[in-house]
């Protein structure tokens, strides 16, 4: 059973320094409530893991403006100026992720394995670092996994029970999060007062600790 | 002659949309690979993946139908075709990675000869992030690099890429405003002259060595 709460009562699962994931590609399914309560509070510091910084005026990429984001694991920083800027001040690290790796790398984490192989970043700047193992004769990318303590999502419909299920391309990054956090908080469009058609459940509910439900 | 924006990207469109066969399963990069679409014959139609989570990207909405729910990866609103759906981004990297994709169609900074691709990054000056774009290009069955010929002026389609690379080794096609290049074992071949260029033209604005077999 997941419990449902507001967006300024979610504060109090965030501190100061915490890896968080948050859920979203550029606005689509993105997370905005309790991003808009952690913008009032002093807290900060936070290594954010996401698909993107988004644009400044919106959802993760307000963490960006308000400086609280101190290191960035993202593919994508080109729709937000602010991210560009403070990266080339020196004031927030960024990694570049390729998208498709950063899926399977926060999939590996929620999934208990060590990492995964992939040839994605082979000859690249990516593969600095990073050892290369020999799989059948061919060369592939160990990628480590992601974790984080808190995991911020959304989902357009969930049930009491933390199910959740998306409408169109709301999916992304928030079907694979809640399994690689601590803490795992859903915002939700609807919560559904009988449960989610268990054929339709994209994300099961044991994933989910707290619900915030948008409109209430 | 010269061509304006807008008609030298018409010309390159119209030109990829030719590569495309009834139900291919094709990933499109943002802006002038997108406008393929548009020009494709009537009885050819294809399944468009994008990135973020959609297989069968449909035609733009009309002010009743958009939905910001429903985008493609350049954050436009765009609707879902017959017998399309949406996934994660797991599923949909692992339609790309996994060689579910028959054609890829991207842009460029660079391309050089020997079918290495620089789209991501200038140092110092231009860096958005890869994005999707570095796994875009590792499984599909055929990589299509679709770009104005020159950036004011200087040749993008180099004897090696100076830039940062997306991928090693894959490109197996150009397609420019000038014409049309293969990237086959021995190196690089001119296969197409466009109406709208010459092969002088060509060699003064392509800084690789090519060699030439007119289809």
């Amino acid at each position: 059973m997941a419990e449902i709460i507001s967006a300024a009562t979610a504060i109090q699962f965030f501190k100061s320094g915490q890896t968080l994931m948050i859920g979203g590609f550029l606005g689509c399914g993105s997370p905005q409530l309790v991003i808009d309560e952690l913008l009032k509070t002093d807290l900060g510091n936070w290594t954010l893991i996401a698909n993107d910084t988004s644009t400044p005026e919106s959802d993760r990429g307000k963490l960006i403006v308000a400086h609280k984001i101190k290191k960035a694991l993202v593919s994508h920083i080109g729709t937000n100026p602010q991210t560009v800027a403070q990266m080339n001040r020196g004031e927030l690290e960024v990694e570049l992720i390729p998208q498709g790796t950063l899926a399977e790398r926060v999939r590996a984490g929620g999934a208990g394995l060590g990492g995964v192989l992939t040839p994605v970043g082979l000859n690249t700047d990516v593969a600095k670092g990073k050892p290369i193992i020999q799989v059948d004769g061919q060369d592939f990318l160990l990628e480590k996994p992601l974790k984080a303590d808190v995991a911020l999502v959304y989902a357009t419909y969930a049930d009491k029970y933390g199910n959740l299920s998306f409408y169109g391309s709301t999916r992304n990054f928030n079907a694979i999060m809640p399994l690689a956090a601590q803490t795992v908080i859903a915002e939700v469009d609807k919560l559904s007062e009988t449960p989610l058609d268990p054929n339709h459940i994209v994300v099961p509910g044991i994933f989910i600790d707290y619900l915030v439900v948008r409109g209430r | 002659m010269e061509l304006s924006k807008e008609q030298t990207q018409e010309i390159i469109a119209r030109r990829v949309a030719q590569e495309f066969h009834h139900g291919d399963v094709v990933t499109l990069g943002i802006g002038l690979p997108t406008k393929a679409v548009q020009y494709l014959p009537p009885d050819v139609k294809i399944v468009v993946q994008s990135e973020n989570g959609v297989l069968g990207v449909g035609d733009y909405p009309d002010e009743n139908s958009a939905d910001a729910r429903i985008i493609n990866a350049g954050g436009t609103m765009v609707t879902l075709s017959e017998g399309g759906c949406f996934m994660d981004s797991f599923m949909a990297f692992a339609m790309m990675r996994g060689g579910h994709i028959d054609i890829t169609v991207l842009g460029a900074l660079q391309v050089d000869a020997e079918g290495n691709l620089a789209n991501w990054c200038i140092p110092g000056k231009f860096t958005p992030g890869m994005g999707g774009a570095m796994d875009l290009v590792v499984g599909t069955k055929k990589l299509i690099v679709a770009m104005e010929h020159t950036a004011k002026g200087a040749p993008k389609i180099v004897q090696k890429c100076t830039l940062p690379l997306t991928v090693a080794h894959k490109v197996n096609m150009i397609i420019t405003e000038k014409g049309g290049f293969e990237i086959r074992p021995d190196g690089l071949y001119l296969t197409e002259i466009s109406p709208y260029s010459s092969l002088e033209d060509i060699r003064q604005t392509t800084d690789a060595d090519f060699q030439i077999d007119i289809k």
